[in-house]
């Protein structure tokens, strides 16, 4: 861990005030620790907002939630209003790290966590997100993990995360703060970026802009709502494939389908053509096919992660037919 | 001089059977335990010793070249920096269990990548790992060197090899025949404590504070590897944070804290990272094994053979000993068997958690389950049609064996009969199977000394440099002393962890509980002797209870027959010719139901349960938490665990705890384990046997076999992740 200096924010302003030399917010620090540990971030100034006043789930006057970046992930999946009308986000993160992380963890610091790529926290290996140039290391070596869609050719990393597939799939917003002041809201699709040739840039968001709160919209009415992650052991380990899913049926019809990925690519996925595939169609076992087969028209496997592409089919399959068995039932 | 007892004849007296204070075999709990809960059992790197410096040792960034440190004096001028240090004497890699001496020396070329080859000291631990992460390593004239066993070269291990009868001719004219490859893949001990050494130097003589297994090996591995008389040395390791086979040798912090103690006349910890610890310390090597198995139509082996590619690095010769169970586990006139050695530039192999059986055996009963499909015939019945009346091998009689008994009794607590066939049960998505494999596993007796003082007080206290790595020592050897004493388990200190006490078998090869006890049980055994002797009564007739002697119709308490003397005895054992004149190992059972999810393949085991045979159980508590950790490391072989190696320098990708898949506690249901009641004359004067290791012994191919019949997918290469399970649906 390379020396740093470390201060206490005491308001968002003065976060972002701090933040204009240059800074680092430290939330939960369950990510940022252990990449200062393997100096794979060596920020020099560490700014702490564990103080702020964002650990509150505020009800929007839309029916929605207003959800500060520093409410941790256990309180949030455990909030009675999440558990009711917006259960896929209980579930996404109930099924993430364990239950001592999710104490510490952040929704903020959720939401920006780095990729687990194994070489990005390998500093003898090349790796483009960690230093850009560099090259890639996981592209010809053990990618098991990465990404299948979204990659290019500098980087095939994931996101790890499974709140924000969730968040993505109910079309939730970041509420941010800039350095001068400024305030924004970002879609998750906007938040992100993918690799092209700057891996090392992740998000839209400024050197020093924070992030305040996530706001989700309104519940969604008759529809039956799931998070289903595979992974490789059944506790504690990173989405293999994840889905999240808001499927509704009327008169036998798919009236609703909300479908967001995990395990698959750089961002937490959607692909509209899949959910307007669906729309006002019977459920049956071809529809479901033909959405894996427009979900993963472009997929793209480097060798380890090659059965991910099956796996993702298999799971939407699963998935759909849990969702409209339960809608129809 | 204390004589030394040699286990040549069976002890068919059965003394702990007729002992009275009731220890022996009763569920107790570890007397170390609330302070290990608590945080007050002092492991190696917690020692607060005074003006001590702090290590960080670095890696090699490649497999292969002269090391060379590019900017080593700018490093040495880094805040609070006190050496950096190359010394040749630092370790390539650990020693092997046993080694008795320093393993291959020098970091200046780079084996495999991950190498230990510098140890940077500072003041603090944060400068320390700072500076080392800082040292800019090059690998000079490095060359193209082999990092898997498929473009390595092969030594064919020619002791290895059998050739009894003629396998290929019973192969042709079999009813049935399986002729199937499995591989496995390459595990780390990955124990809770990292490897961790504190040296203080005392004029010439140094004190090691470290997390070891064996210390009367450790000593003279870290004595050699110093150019220093063991004599100098004194190794504490009190309590071990797990160690399942990594800290059996001497490994490459403790050397580096010497050497670095020394040169900056501090004390100096050097603890490996988890990081180090997958990369640095000891591996299970991956294994390729082919198992023939030719059988008549009643589904007796007439043949069965078993051949094994394994790894290690260039220059060690430990090389995973897959058939050791294969000799005699199982009938067949015709066999043959065979083991490679391929050299390759990964992290060095060595003892991991049953080494030999573990794979070995999992392999083989993967095997046997094919046959029993393709005969139709019930697997647990294929078993016993082949088991031996004698070692197929060599004409041996087998020590007590009730392997048949567990077979049977593990079936039955089951529900085996209840069976699924396969692909037949399901239950909405998830798919149900059951699976069966046999356990069995080698027994050793080993060099073993303790002494035992008795106190007027009517206190014992057991010492020797036996370790305790959490399963169970001070627990047990207590209970051994209270026994034979008479005195309850409170009324006995059990010191352990100190090589300036009488040297033991140390923690291996699960002999540690039987050699150690053994050696406490005859030291014991001479004090009541001696007591006999003062009360002139026949050893025979003394009753020994609560700190009372019973004889001749009358009661007399310690204080009073021992007056103030202490009686003082070492028992001191070898093995002897009951290690030749039978074959002695320890069986058992397992069974498995498990479900397996029809989409994505994920396997979730839903039950487990073993039963066990392996002698006098000295406590039915430690002795099943033994079982139980044996079936959850069965439990992560057959689904999670497995090093994953980059595939060009040969480095350990998954190098953390969150990516090296263990078995969480959402993967291990509930698990139910039986343990046979059993003496084994032939293994030592307790009747006792090894039991550490047994719970591992094929206890993954239960689960893989229950994969195939709640699936039909016959996965062969381990672990069964979801990837493979869906390529054969
Ligand atoms: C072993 C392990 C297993 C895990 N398994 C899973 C899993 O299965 N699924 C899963 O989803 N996650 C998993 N995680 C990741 C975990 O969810 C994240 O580490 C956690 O959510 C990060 O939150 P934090 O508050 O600790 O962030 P920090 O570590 O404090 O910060 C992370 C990043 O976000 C930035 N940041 C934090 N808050 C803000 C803010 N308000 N505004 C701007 N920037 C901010 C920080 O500067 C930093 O760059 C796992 C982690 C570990 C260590
Ligand atoms: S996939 Fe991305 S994060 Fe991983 S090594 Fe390549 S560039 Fe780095």
């Amino acid at each position: 861990m390379r020396p740093f200096d470390y201060s206490r924010a005491s308001s968002t302003a003065d976060a972002a005030q701090q933040a204009a030399g240059g800074g680092t917010f430290i939330a939960g620090g369950t990510n940022l620790l252990d990449l200062m540990k393997l100096e794979v971030m060596a920020p020099d100034k560490l700014i702490d907002i564990n103080r702020l006043d964002l650990s509150q789930i505020e009800e929007t006057s839309d029916g929605g939630l207003r959800i500060g970046a520093l409410v941790s992930n256990s309180d949030l999946a455990n909030d009675t209003r999440v558990r009711r009308d917006w259960p896929v986000l209980s579930r996404a993160l109930l099924a993430g790290a364990s239950g001592q992380l999710r104490n510490k963890a952040t929704t903020g610091g959720n939401l920006l966590q780095r990729t687990r790529c194994l070489y990005f926290y390998d500093r003898a290996t090349p790796c483009n997100k960690r230093d850009p140039g560099s090259g890639c290391a996981a592209r010809e070596g053990f990618n098991r993990i990465l990404a299948v869609l979204g990659t290019s050719e500098h980087c095939i990393a994931t996101h790890p995360s499974d709140m924000a597939v969730a968040m993505r799939v109910l079309d939730a917003e970041v509420e941010t703060l800039k350095q001068d002041g400024e305030t924004r809201r970002l879609t998750l699709d906007a938040l992100y970026l993918l690799p092209g040739d700057h891996p090392e840039r992740e998000t839209v968001l400024e050197p020093g802009e924070l992030i305040t709160a996530v706001v989700l919209p309104a519940p969604i009415k008759d529809a039956q709502q799931t998070y289903r992650k595979v992974r490789d052991r059944a506790s504690y380990a990173f989405a293999l494939v994840s889905v999240a899913g808001i499927v509704g049926l009327k008169d036998g019809r798919i009236s609703h389908a909300d479908l967001a990925f995990g395990g698959l690519a750089p961002k937490p996925w959607r692909n509209a053509e899949v959910e307007e595939l669906l729309i006002g169609e019977t459920p049956s076992e071809t529809l479901f096919d033909k959405a894996a087969d427009i979900l993963l028209a472009e997929a793209q496997g480097y060798g380890a992660n090659d059965f991910k592409i099956p796996l993702a089919r298999r799971t939407l399959v699963s998935v759909l037919n849990e969702l409209t068995k339960e809608a129809s039932a | 001089m204390t004589e030394v007892f040699k286990m040549d004849a069976p002890a068919t007296d059965r003394r702990l059977d007729d002992m009275v204070q009731g220890l022996v075999g009763a569920p107790l709990d570890r007397p170390e335990g609330p302070l290990k809960v608590t945080g007050q059992a002092t492991y190696a790197n917690e020692w607060q010793v005074e003006n001590m410096a702090h290590g960080v040792m670095v890696r090699a960034p490649g497999p292969s070249g002269r090391v060379v440190l590019s900017n080593r004096d700018d490093v040495a001028a880094m805040p609070g920096v006190l050496a950096v240090i190359q010394d040749e004497r630092l370790l390539r890699n650990p020693a092997q269990g046993k080694a008795n001496e320093a393993p291959v020396q020098g970091p200046h070329h780079a084996a495999y990548m991950g190498q230990l080859i510098a140890v940077v000291v500072a003041e603090t631990f944060e400068q320390a790992r700072h500076a080392a992460q800082s040292v800019k390593v090059t690998l000079e004239n490095a060359e193209v060197v082999a990092v898997t066993s498929d473009t390595a070269a092969v030594e064919p291990q020619e002791s290895k090899t059998l050739d009894q009868g003629d396998l290929e001719t019973a192969m042709r004219e079999a009813a049935h025949t399986v002729d199937a490859t499995y591989t496995t893949p390459s595990h780390s001990s990955t124990p809770m404590e990292p490897h961790a050494s504190i040296a203080t130097w005392e004029g010439e003589d140094l004190i090691l504070r470290g997390s070891y297994q064996m210390l009367k090996y450790n000593r003279n591995e870290l004595a050699d590897s110093l150019g220093i008389h063991p004599d100098r040395v004194r190794m504490l390791a009190p309590y071990v944070g797990g160690g399942f086979g990594s800290k059996l040798g001497i490994a490459p912090e403790a050397v580096a804290a010497a050497i670095a103690a020394r040169e900056v006349g501090r004390p100096v910890s050097v603890a490996l990272h988890r990081q180090q610890v997958y990369e640095a310390t000891m591996r299970r090597s991956d294994t390729r094994q082919r198992i023939r198995l030719a059988a008549d139509a009643e589904g007796r082996l007439i043949g069965l053979g078993h051949d094994a590619l394994v790894s290690n690095l260039p220059g060690e010769t430990f090389a995973e000993p897959v058939l050791q169970a294969s000799h005699f586990l199982y009938a067949g006139a015709n066999r043959k068997m065979s083991m490679d050695l391929a050299r390759v530039h990964r992290l060095c192999c060595g003892s991991v958690r049953a080494p030999g059986e573990a794979v070995g055996v999992t392999v083989f009963e993967s095997a046997m389950d094919e046959l029993a499909q393709q005969i139709g015939m019930d697997p647990v019945e294929l078993r016993r049609r082949n088991i031996p009346d004698k070692d197929p091998e060599s004409g041996k009689p087998f020590s007590s064996r009730r392997f048949e008994d567990a077979l049977d009794s593990g079936a039955k607590i089951f529900g085996w009969a209840d069976r699924p066939g396969v692909k037949e049960r399901r239950e909405g998505e998830w798919l149900i199977g059951y699976g069966m494999a046999s356990a069995a596993r080698v027994n050793v007796l080993m060099e073993s000394q303790a002494r035992v003082t008795l106190t007027p007080q009517g206190t014992a206290r057991v010492e020797t440099d036996m370790t305790d790595i959490g399963t169970g020592t001070y627990a047990i050897l207590g209970q051994i002393a209270g026994d034979m004493l008479g005195l309850p388990r409170d009324a006995v200190e059990v010191v352990l962890g100190d090589t300036s006490l009488p040297p033991a078998a140390g923690s291996g090869g699960s002999w540690g509980a039987s050699s150690s006890g053994t050696s406490v049980y005859l030291a014991c055994q001479a004090i009541r002797q001696q007591l006999a002797e003062r009360l002139e009564v026949s050893e025979n007739d003394l009753t020994l209870k609560d700190g009372r002697a019973t004889f001749d119709n009358q009661t007399r308490g310690l204080a009073d027959i021992l007056q103030n003397d202490e009686i003082v005895k070492l028992g001191h054992v070898e093995a002897g010719e009951t290690s030749e004149a039978v074959r002695q190992a320890t069986f058992g059972a397992y069974f498995a139901e498990v479900a397996v999810h029809a989409a994505t393949g994920e396997t979730r085991v839903r039950r487990m349960h073993g039963t066990f045979a392996a002698g006098r159980i000295l406590n039915a508590k430690t002795a099943r938490s033994q079982c139980l950790g044996g079936m959850t490391f069965g439990i992560g072989m057959a689904l999670t665990e497995e090093l994953a190696f980059d595939p060009r320098d040969g480095h350990v990708a998954n190098h953390n705890l969150a990516e090296y898949h263990i078995p969480v506690n959402a993967d291990v249901p509930q698990l139910t384990v039986e343990l046979l009641e059993e003496r084994d004359d032939w293994a030592n004067p307790m009747q006792a046997k090894g039991i550490g290791e047994l719970g591992i012994c094929g206890a993954g191919a239960a689960i893989l076999n229950a994969i195939y019949n709640a699936t039909g997918v016959r996965v062969r290469d381990y672990p069964a992740t979801l990837d493979k399970v869906i390529a054969g649906m």
